[in-house]
């Protein structure tokens, strides 16, 4: 059974007036359908305003949906009995480093969500531990996140998570405001948790390079879901993507160009290491 | 300048202190200011200052890094100081104009001066020993009996370490926007009060925009990792007395029955 | 002034937090520097090399703890220097400029930096109109509300703020942090844009070199508060391995190159860009 299900999901922000009339009316999500199956390392693309933060906030109930309706673990989120344990199943990483870690210690903000769904004080101290293991920040436990770097604190929101013994993990642009470093350290600390853990990961991203090892890719704007495939089915089309001013990796875009220019490459290359062997081949083989 | 301010920071270290429940380290604090305040005479005074030597040794906090937290109050008691040798009355001791050192005042400022630089080191030992939320859960448990009478205590701790966690990240962002109005050539120096009132509007108003901007981002985080009020919370580490917090409060009060002895005897 | 003249420069220049305290850091290390009229230069360091300490020494907001900082030839820490003035001549957009913004309209938020340097009234208006026109916010968004803005739209209003001030260098550091692609796309072109139609002096903080390769002419490669590379991208890139050692990355191209070559293919490696590494590709292909 699908782990996440969602089936006509319209969210809608409304803007009122002092007296309570309608202003505006701004749909973030139109009538979004997509089943992501347990295990699965998934990532939702899009520019700023496409909707996908506002999607991220309804796996987490954080939103509820104004029509439609989504289902998380086989639980109804707009049923507020569920709540709790829709949080609980499907854990959230947020954009900004800063904004989410609440205490002053390391190992006591990793703690902070098993504290709040009332886990018995010996068990806590195990999964913490073990979060912070997970993640590699164990050494750093009794460190203030003041001192840690943009990446480093990422890695403590995820084992903050990671602590509620979820079976999911949604990030929502975790990697918008690190460095090239901190980028690569959450990333590989996330693909580990889908491998090792088995977590299915949904990773919002506005960043292309970081969906090539994904299982499955949707890209969304304008609220609705206008691509999706495997990350291969994606970049083969690269005049749509940068007709949408999508981020293209340069060796794909290199490649691209390439067969523009009368190269007979394969239809989609992602890695360097593709590229170069088919332009060995090519250069060995004298078809130019 | 506002780096300097250490109250409220935690120092990480392995020590005495550091494992000492939040609670005996609040009443420690407690009876330390009171005695200080207390101390009347050299004697108690010394009593008091070379008990307060060996916590601090106790520590393994680095003194340097105590007395920076100082610098932050200086001018503050060197006003204090001068306004209490100035303008006690008592034995003129020296005259400059209208000014008087009264031998009264001299005495009152030293005493006032050095008292303030206690108290400071002293609550300052406590912050350092002591994590903010350890600190706010030593309150809370301390304080939990408020809650018959309606007080929400448990939502005024969360408050308390969630603002000693914002505190340097809003000094830090403070001069970053200072640097950057500074760079439109904005000026934060001169001017009579009402012009530097007016001048901070480009530090204040993004200020706030940034404080609430975050506040509304933790409130996500913290839904979504569950929270929903002290009700059903259970917490890492409890608050639970060890034989060494024992022998702490023993140690505490063989302080305050020496005290009261010496105060009475002299 | 003539083209090609100093605009900068940076003499022995080294900073240190708390000197002469055990907490002593050294940001800057004995840095020696010449920025010329009218170049385009990007700095390029992971975080805490000493990248923004540098640059905000550019303008004085910094003070070095040794050595000195000329602009247009003159010692900016002489005692009798006016450093408000050279704030305005040396613009500086911080990283997340819209954190700055603070007027009720972007229009006034535009003519701060202007009122600040003592203008008319009159000219403050036309610098404001010119700024925004420059950074091509459309009209209507003249008289809204700064925080009414998109994400984009705020980072363009506040560069405006900069620019209204007619600075003759601008440092912009990490002008696209946390924009999406498009965002990134339109403040770089933007910002090459207008250096194009400006001619000033642009020195672009970043952590991308995919993003500065395609733009910049020069680049100096800060590591451990020093300069460590300073040429062209193709000079810099060429070293990428040790880039990588100091935990940054080359044009992804670059490493395209050299494999190729590595592979025995006969191709230069000094392409920086996607284009030119396709017509490399392409002149080795149809040897």
């Amino acid at each position: 059974m699908a782990f996440i299900k969602s089936k006509d999901l319209v969210h809608e922000y409304i803007r009122r007036d002092e007296e309570g009339n309608v202003e505006s009316i701004q749909t973030a999500l139109d009538h979004v359908n997509l089943n992501i199956e347990p295990g699965q390392f998934i990532s939702i693309l899009g520019h700023n305003g496409s909707g996908k933060s506002t999607f991220a906030k309804h796996i987490n109930a954080l939103l509820t949906p104004s029509e439609g309706m989504i289902l998380v673990d086989g639980m109804n989120t707009s049923d507020e009995e569920y709540t709790f344990s829709v949080r609980q199943a499907a854990g959230m990483v947020f954009q900004n480093p800063d904004n989410q870690i609440i205490a002053s210690v390391v190992d006591e903000d990793v703690a902070f969500g098993p504290e709040n769904i009332g886990i018995p004080t010996d068990q806590i101290i195990e999964r913490v531990e073990n979060a912070l293991k997970m993640v590699g920040m164990y050494k750093y436990k009794s460190h203030s996140p003041n001192k840690l770097s943009g990446g480093q604190k990422q890695r403590v929101a995820i084992a903050g998570v990671m602590a509620m013994e979820p079976k999911c993990i949604i990030l929502d642009e975790p990697t918008a405001m690190l460095d090239p470093d901190g980028r690569a350290d959450v990333l590989r600390a996330v693909h580990e948790l889908n491998k090792l853990k088995h977590i299915t990961v949904i990773l919002i991203t506005h960043y292309m390079e970081e969906v090539v090892d994904s299982d499955y890719v949707y890209v969304m704007e304008k609220g609705k879901i206008f691509m999706e495939g495997k990350p291969r089915e994606i970049f083969k089309d690269v005049e749509k993507l940068k007709e949408h001013s999508l981020d293209v990796p340069q060796v794909t875009l290199l490649a691209h160009e390439l067969k523009k220019a009368g190269v007979p490459l394969s239809d989609c290359i992602l890695t360097r290491q593709e590229l170069v062997d088919e332009l060995v081949k090519i250069k060995k083989g004298g078809q130019i | 300048m506002l780096r300097d301010i250490t109250i409220g920071q935690y120092y990480p270290a392995d020590s005495v202190l550091h494992s000492l429940d939040p609670r005996v380290k609040l009443f420690a604090t407690l009876v330390f200011i009171i005695t200080l305040f207390g101390a009347n005479n050299i004697f108690l005074f010394a009593f008091v200052l070379v008990t307060l030597i060996g916590i601090i040794k106790l520590s393994h906090v680095p003194f340097s890094f105590m007395v920076r937290g100082l610098r932050a109050i200086v001018v503050l008691l060197v006003i204090a100081g001068l306004f209490n040798m100035f303008l006690t009355p008592g034995r003129e001791l020296v005259r400059f104009g209208f000014l008087k050192i009264t031998d009264v005042g001299l005495k009152n400022a030293v005493l006032m001066t050095s008292r303030m630089v206690l108290l400071i080191i002293g609550t300052s030992v406590m912050t350092l020993t002591t994590t903010p939320n350890q600190l706010t859960d030593g309150l809370e448990k301390s304080f939990g009996f408020l809650k018959k009478v309606g007080v929400s205590v448990h939502e005024i701790a969360l408050m308390m370490s969630i603002a000693l966690r914002f505190i340097p990240i809003l000094v830090e962002e403070t001069d970053k926007i200072m640097k950057a109005q500074m760079a439109r050539g904005a000026d934060f120096e001169s001017g009579n009060i009402f012009q530097k009132a007016k001048n901070m509007v480009p530090l204040l108003v993004p200020l706030f925009v940034s404080a609430f901007r975050r506040a509304n981002d933790l409130s996500y985080a913290m839904e979504a990792r569950c929270y929903n009020g002290g009700e059903g919370r259970t917490k890492m580490r409890p608050l639970k007395y060890s034989s060494l917090d024992q022998r702490a409060y023993i140690c505490i009060f063989t302080y305050i029955i020496l005290f009261y002895a010496v105060k009475f005897v002299m | 002034m003539a083209a090609n003249e100093n605009v900068l420069i940076m003499d022995h220049v080294s900073y240190k937090y708390s000197p002469g305290t055990a907490y002593e850091v050294t940001a800057l290390d004995d840095v020696s520097l010449t920025i010329k009229e009218g170049e385009f230069i990007g700095i390029i360091g992971h975080t805490g090399s000493g990248k923004s300490t540098l640059v905000q020494h550019l303008n004085g907001l910094m003070k070095a703890t040794e050595g000195h900082v000329y602009f247009n030839g003159q010692d900016i820490y002489d005692k009798d220097y006016n450093m408000k003035n050279l704030r305005t001549q040396v613009g500086m957009v911080f990283q997340y400029p819209e954190h700055q913004l603070f007027e009720t309209t972007v229009f006034e938020d535009v003519k701060f930096g202007p009122k600040n340097q003592g203008l008319s009234e009159e000219d403050q208006i036309k610098r404001a109109y010119e700024a925004l026109e420059l950074v091509k916010l459309p009209e209507e968004f003249f008289l809204a509300s700064p925080f009414e803005l998109s994400g984009g739209q705020k980072r363009r209003a506040a560069i405006a703020g900069v620019i209204a001030m007619k600075p003759s260098v601008l440092i912009l550091d990490e002008p696209t942090a946390g924009l999406d692609p498009k965002g990134r796309d339109d403040v770089l072109s933007l910002i090459s844009e207008m250096h194009e139609k400006r001619g000033d002096t642009v020195i672009l903080v970043s952590h991308s070199m995919e993003d500065v390769a395609n733009y910049v002419d020069r680049i100096i490669v800060m590591d451990t508060g020093k300069p460590v590379y300073d040429g062209t991208p193709s000079q810099v890139f060429a070293n990428y391995k040790e880039l990588e050692q100091m935990g940054l990355a080359a044009p992804a191209v670059t490493y395209v190159m050299n494999d190729l070559k590595d592979a025995g293919l006969d191709v230069a490696t000094t392409a920086t860009t996607v284009f030119e590494a396709r017509d490399e590709i392409l002149r080795m292909l149809n040897k």
